[in-house]
């Protein structure tokens, strides 16, 4: 496990809308896969095996942990498990967003994409 | 669902575990919100391939990570490591190499279509199952015969090539027209013979192996219907044979056609001719005996006087090597066998060691949370690694061991000589690679899962586990048993090697060189001709400096064994049967003092000794014990070879058939009382010369002498009396050597394996020691304490290991020369043998264990 939030970079893309997707919340598993569906407009829609591949990696490398804070009982159900960003996680996702940002600013620069006001 | 909760079992179970229920909910979801039986269907086959390509992804990824924390793991003990890739590199690589030359000696097919249908046919007369045939035999025979698709026939010869720079012995084989086809191999450039090739009068062919082809010619396809110039007779080339075709010899270089005229065919008793046959299919070897048995009973009854006895051996050409090489190779393999099963024990118990060592770590893994199924993975996995760097050192081992087990394979195998190395030895050694990893890998693994745990964390190292301590004590005894098999065996095959080579031969080695001449037909057809030339070169090489005699003979004995002749006394039997032929050699006068061979009574043959002068006869002293015993031979006759044969000098005997076997006894006659153009096969060829210098000194002076008596005469087979004879032991002394290379390692690797038991027992029991010496106990007892140990164990494994040795001795009873499988002294040397290298292994242990300080075993505690 490493600590240096750079080290991981580039970020593999499932794992950084899985960081986007819990970045405001924690989430379990399915809910995850309906955030990304959303946020991309079904562009990416994660499959289950894909997303725990992912997850149990993320588990490892500390960017994301199981919470043990549930929802309210009616909205529970209680074969699901939770998952949060991590400080690391969080710090992880700035650094690929900041590294996005550059290469966006980089592209920019040569003309390749149209410059905003 | 129960589909998708089926297809979850591809991903590892500890991942399904955590995540499967989960995944199964999911899939549960989606499955809900899709509608339609398209949709479905398509869910169903995208999410089967995602399952499919994710389970394989996550257990790559455990694999990798296995793989990572094992290599880890082992590079933190180098020792271990390299001792236990060591061991998977000799046990393994000495497999590979001795059954791939099993293999390839005895079960693998020849280089023929269809080899498993042919047979080769001989006759057999009384005492001789395998007798050539004889021309008008394999006729006869070849007319009959209904088992066969195709019968033809082959005879070794040597022939002089000349014409192309210096004159050349090379040798080939005569053959019948329908050799090749029989064979059923086609030819690599040009044609093969055709059936009118080998009739009276064909033009001369001849075709050609690939190698001499190519090394003599250039490998230039321009030499087809080109002649070439053999014992100075002209020879079209016909065709080229592809380069693995061997036959009947890897030495062979030409085949050319028998053209018999009705005069081959009217002597039964010339025999030269050995018969191939090509089964047809569904015809049982059983059948072709039966068919040639009968064929031949008609043979007797037509011609009862030269076939009497004489009956057919049918065998697969497969069968030919030797009772002997198929016995040695069996013996090579139990011994590698034996070998794998030290290094495999050892292996075990340093596996065993090493896992007892980590009991703790792996504990409080354990404690922690770990699984215990990923702990034998990893395990399992640092096994696999081991096996997978031993076994890829063993396929090195063994690649680089065959060409040094090329002479082990016969000569009279129709293949190439060193055995390929190829797939089937990669699987060999991975198949048995595997065998030996997860066989001797995997119980300690189990093991110490099983004990890992609070448990084994309370009992550590300190114990060590008493059922461990059994199984390692078993692995032990096992090794001194096993060492105790090889170490007798290969002591019994030493002892029988020296008995060979202590056999008197019959002739002086020292100081002799041998070379052939072999005089081409028709050029030397005379025998006057003939006589001009040996007395030229033997004048010549007379006068060379420290020569002391020379001499030609028809071949010397060991380099051809065969050349026998049935002999008549007194108007009796003239068959070739076993008691009734004796081995016969035309000679130059001084043979017998150039070979050291001693004339015990009347004369050497001499010069006044020609077709004017009665024909006369040098015999050996077997001869006179067969026909006159008790009697003085001298004066007495007997009738050989056409011609009434007066008995003018005995000789002591000599060895012609080699050291393992018995000779029939010898007839020497006058090279010059034999008619023009008569038995030219039994011309002298060889000439011998002893000198009081080095013989080897003398070979520019007598190949000079050999040119100027006959430029065109070519020199083959230059060797030293004891070259030849030292042949004789060739492949037994390697296959012993092989044999006590294997011991050597194996009897090491049984004291280390000693060794490692009491090093570790005496570690484990510091304590102890210590508590013993602190209270009273001396030195000494707790020396004879591990000592003891040690002795139970050897002689644990010692007694069964004299019992299974007796029984291996049994089985190669045919190989030790005359010596009884019990042979006290062999029995007792390894016995004292495994002692001291048993003993060795116990005394470190032992003298650690005297040095343990009570004081500071008890502080650590």
């Amino acid at each position: 496990m490493t600590d240096n939030p750079t080290s991981l970079l580039p970020l593999q893309p499932t794992m950084f809308h899985i960081l986007l997707s819990l970045a405001d919340e924690d989430r379990h598993g399915y809910a995850i896969i309906l955030d990304v569906a959303r946020r991309t407009n079904r562009k990416i829609k994660l499959s289950a095996g894909t997303l725990y591949r992912s997850i149990q990696r993320m588990l490892e490398l500390g960017l994301i942990e199981e919470t043990k804070t549930r929802p309210a009982p009616e909205m529970d159900d209680e074969r699901r498990r939770y998952y949060r960003i991590t400080p690391f996680g969080t710090a992880v996702a700035k650094a690929e967003v900041s590294r996005l940002a550059s290469l966006l600013k980089m592209a920019r620069s040569c003309g390749v994409v149209p410059r905003t006001t | 669902m129960k589909l998708y909760r089926v297809l979850l079992h591809l991903y590892p179970s500890s991942y399904r575990a955590e995540y499967g229920s989960e995944m199964a909910g999911i899939f549960a979801e989606e499955l809900r919100n899709t509608s339609g039986v398209f949709a479905q269907l398509g869910l169903w086959i995208a999410t089967f391939f995602e399952v499919l390509s994710n389970a394989a992804a996550v257990h790559w990824q455990i694999a990798r990570r296995d793989l990572r924390y094992s290599m880890r793991s082992l590079l933190r003990s180098p020792a271990f490591l390299i001792t236990a890739i060591l061991l998977i590199t000799i046990g393994i690589g000495a497999n590979a190499a001795v059954f791939t030359l099993v293999d390839f000696v005895l079960v693998r097919p020849l280089p023929f279509p269809a080899s498993k249908q042919l047979v080769k046919v001989w006759e057999k007369h009384p005492g001789y199952r395998f007798m050539e045939l004889s021309p008008a035999n394999y006729r006869d025979i070849n007319a009959a015969q209904h088992s066969f698709t195709s019968f033809g026939g082959y005879t070794d010869i040597d022939m002089n090539l000349t014409g192309s720079g210096d004159p050349l012995r090379v040798e080939g084989a005569t053959v019948t027209g329908n050799f090749f086809s029989t064979l059923g191999r086609s030819p690599w450039i040009g044609r093969y013979f055709a059936e009118r090739d080998d009739q009276a009068g064909a033009p001369a062919t001849v075709m050609l192996s690939y190698g001499f082809w190519q090394t003599e010619f250039g490998g230039e396809t321009s030499l087809l219907g080109k002649s070439i110039n053999l014992d100075g007779m002209a020879y079209t080339v016909i065709g080229v044979m592809p380069p693995d075709f061997h036959f009947p010899s890897r030495e062979t270089k030409f085949w050319r056609t028998f053209q018999w005229e009705e005069e081959s065919y009217k002597d039964r008793s010339d025999n030269y001719v050995v018969g191939i046959g090509r089964m047809k299919p569904g015809v049982t070897m059983a059948q072709a005996r039966s068919e040639l048995e009968m064929i031949t009973q008609r043979l007797q009854q037509q011609y009862p006087k030269e076939n009497e006895s004489v009956g057919a051996t049918v065998i697969w050409i497969r069968d030919e090597v030797s009772k002997q090489s198929r016995l040695l190779l069996f013996a090579l393999g139990g011994a590698a066998i034996c070998l794998l099963v030290i290094a495999c024990a050892n292996l075990a118990n340093l596996l065993l060691v090493r896992s007892l060592a980590r009991q703790k770590e792996f504990s409080i893994r354990v404690s922690l949370g770990a699984n215990r199924r990923t702990i034998l993975r990893q395990l399992l996995t640092e096994s696999l690694l081991l096996g997978v760097v031993g076994g890829l050192g063993a396929v090195g081992v063994a690649a680089a061991a065959l060409p040094l087990l090329a002479r082990l394979v016969p000569t009279a195998l129709p293949t190439q000589e060193i055995p390929p190395v190829d797939l089937r030895l990669l699987f060999f050694a991975l198949g048995l690679t595997a065998m030996t990893v997860i066989s001797f890998g995997a119980a300690p693994a189990i093991r110490v899962c099983r004990n890992a745990g609070l448990g084994g964390l309370r009992e550590g190292i300190r114990t060590g586990g008493s059922g461990s301590h059994r199984m390692r004590s078993v692995l032990v005894i096992a090794e001194v048993a096993v060492s105790v098999v090889l170490l007798i065996s290969s002591g019994l095959l030493i002892r029988a090697l020296w008995r060979v080579q202590a056999v008197d031969p019959g002739f002086r080695t020292e100081n002799t060189l041998t070379l052939r001449t072999a005089l081409p037909i028709p050029k030397y057809l005379k025998t006057e001709v003939r006589k001009q030339f040996y007395d030229k070169v033997l004048t010549d090489v007379h006068r060379l400096p420290g020569v002391t005699g020379a001499a030609y003979v028809t071949a010397l004995p060991m380099v051809w064994r065969g050349g026998i002749w049935p002999v008549s006394v007194d108007g009796r039997s003239q068959h070739r049967a076993e008691g009734t032929s004796a081995s016969m050699r035309y000679v130059t006068p001084g043979f017998f003092a150039t070979m050291g061979v001693p004339i015990k009574a009347g004369r050497d043959v001499s010069v006044s000794d020609t077709n004017e002068t009665p024909y006369v006869a040098v015999v050996s002293e077997s001869f006179v014990r067969r026909y006159w015993p008790d009697q003085s031979p001298l004066g007495r006759h007997f009738d050989f070879a056409e011609h009434d044969r007066e008995v003018v000098g005995v000789v002591g005997d000599v060895r012609v058939r080699g050291l393992e076997r018995a000779s029939e006894p010898q007839v020497y006659l006058p090279y010059t009382q034999v008619a023009d153009g008569n038995y030219t096969p039994y011309k002298p060829n060889d000439l011998a010369i002893h000198s009081t210098q080095s013989p080897l000194q003398l070979i520019p002076e007598v190949r000079r002498i050999i040119a100027a008596a006959d430029p065109q005469q070519p020199i083959s087979d230059v060797r030293t009396m004891e070259e030849i004879v030292a042949g004789e032991t060739q492949s037994r002394s390697v296959q012993t050597r092989v044999l006590v290379t294997f011991t050597a390692i194996a009897v090491s690797l049984a004291a280390l394996g000693i060794y490692g038991l009491l090093s570790f027992t005496v570690s484990l029991r510091s304590q102890e020691f210590g508590i013993r010496m602190a209270l009273g106990a001396r030195q000494g007892d707790i020396f004879r304490l591990v000592l003891k140990k040690g002795t139970v164990l050897t002689v644990a494994g010692l007694v069964p290991g004299l019992f299974l040795a007796y029984g291996a001795a049994l089985w190669l009873e045919s190989l030790l020369a005359g010596l009884r499988p019990g042979d006290v002294m062999t029995f007792s040397a390894a016995t004292v043998l495994c002692f001291a290298a048993a003993l060795l292994g116990t005394l470190i242990p032992a003298l650690r264990a005297i040095g343990v300080d009570p004081t500071t075993v008890m502080r650590a505690e």
